[in-house]
């Protein structure tokens, strides 16, 4: 075809889309979008909560953070972003069709992910050991039902990238699919972004 | 053309920003550097604006509706807000 032909010489690809943007649409289920929204503003609800409980107390607070382990807190803010930067290669591999990419990157989140159960796991002991519990102090019960819940959260999220990784090894990576992990993509996202808030509320206001 | 390179060059690109960011905001608040009050507002700030960036780039609502990005975007915004506020609320 003497017009594609030039048109190539030219630098334009023919099949080249109209260059407009996309219909805005939400990545994966609307269902699992609502529920994720009711869950961010649970969390909130909590931090309002634990700031109300700061300010009417403030040196128990403080005093109770020295007991926390800061590093700890940063260790598992990395663990869980480099978890999801493998979640977002992950969806966009299913995307682009490729079993093996998809594969490997839910691996290496769920493997990177699995970090945060290690080092949490190391943080409570360490914490009981030391005769810190929920009762200690106002500080340490919202501590501990927090990030319990916070962990919950996680595991649940763990259980979900297993199903995706399962699907992904024995089913095609058609658009039911994508569907699929990219709900789970943003429900694992979510995980993640409220230990970003978690981290600073309970390690960092000095 | 977006191609499919260019877009893991940018989650990857928006994953180092992450890193950064956050440990940025841990060795602002455990190395003394600056003021306590310094430090832990640039803690929350960052968190905020870490939360956004999970929303717009991981999340991807940067391509979604208007509403559900504003709806997000406000819920970051307000829970540093609030507690920024209180933290500023309790300093002696």
């Amino acid at each position: 075809m003497p017009q594609a032909a030039g048109d190539m010489r030219a630098g334009v690809v023919p099949s080249a889309p109209p260059a407009h943007r996309a219909p805005a649409a939400l990545a994966g289920d609307h269902g699992v979008w609502l529920f994720i929204t009711a869950d961010v503003f649970a969390f909130a609800f909590f931090f309002l909560l634990f700031t109300w409980g700061r300010v009417g107390n403030p040196a128990v607070y403080e005093q109770s953070r020295h007991s926390l382990d800061a590093g700890i807190g940063l260790l598992n803010t990395l663990v869980l972003l480099t978890s999801s930067w493998f979640m977002v290669l992950a969806v966009e591999a299913a995307r682009e069709g490729s079993r093996p990419r998809t594969v490997r990157n839910l691996s290496l989140a769920m493997s990177v992910g699995s970090g945060f159960a290690v080092s949490k796991v190391v943080e409570y002991t360490g914490k009981i050991q030391a005769g810190i519990t929920m009762l200690t102090n106002e500080f340490f019960m919202y501590y501990f039902v927090f990030t319990g819940i916070h962990f919950i959260h996680f595991l649940i999220g763990m259980v979900v990238l297993a199903v995706c990784l399962h699907k992904a090894r024995t089913q095609a990576l058609d658009a039911r699919y994508r569907v699929w992990i990219e709900s789970s993509g943003c429900y694992w996202h979510m995980v993640d972004m409220l230990w970003i808030i978690l981290f600073p509320l309970l390690y960092l206001q000095r | 053309m977006k191609t499919a390179s260019s877009m893991r060059s940018h989650a990857t690109l928006v994953w180092l920003v992450l890193v950064f960011a956050t440990s940025l905001s841990w060795w602002l608040v455990e190395h003394h550097a600056v003021p306590a009050r310094v430090a832990t507002t640039a803690a929350l700030a960052i968190a905020a604006f870490k939360a956004r960036l999970v929303f717009l780039h991981f999340m991807e609502l940067r391509t979604a509706p208007l509403v559900w990005r504003a709806l997000f975007e406000a819920w970051a915004l307000l829970c540093a807000g609030a507690i920024l506020a209180g933290y500023w609320l309790a300093l002696p």
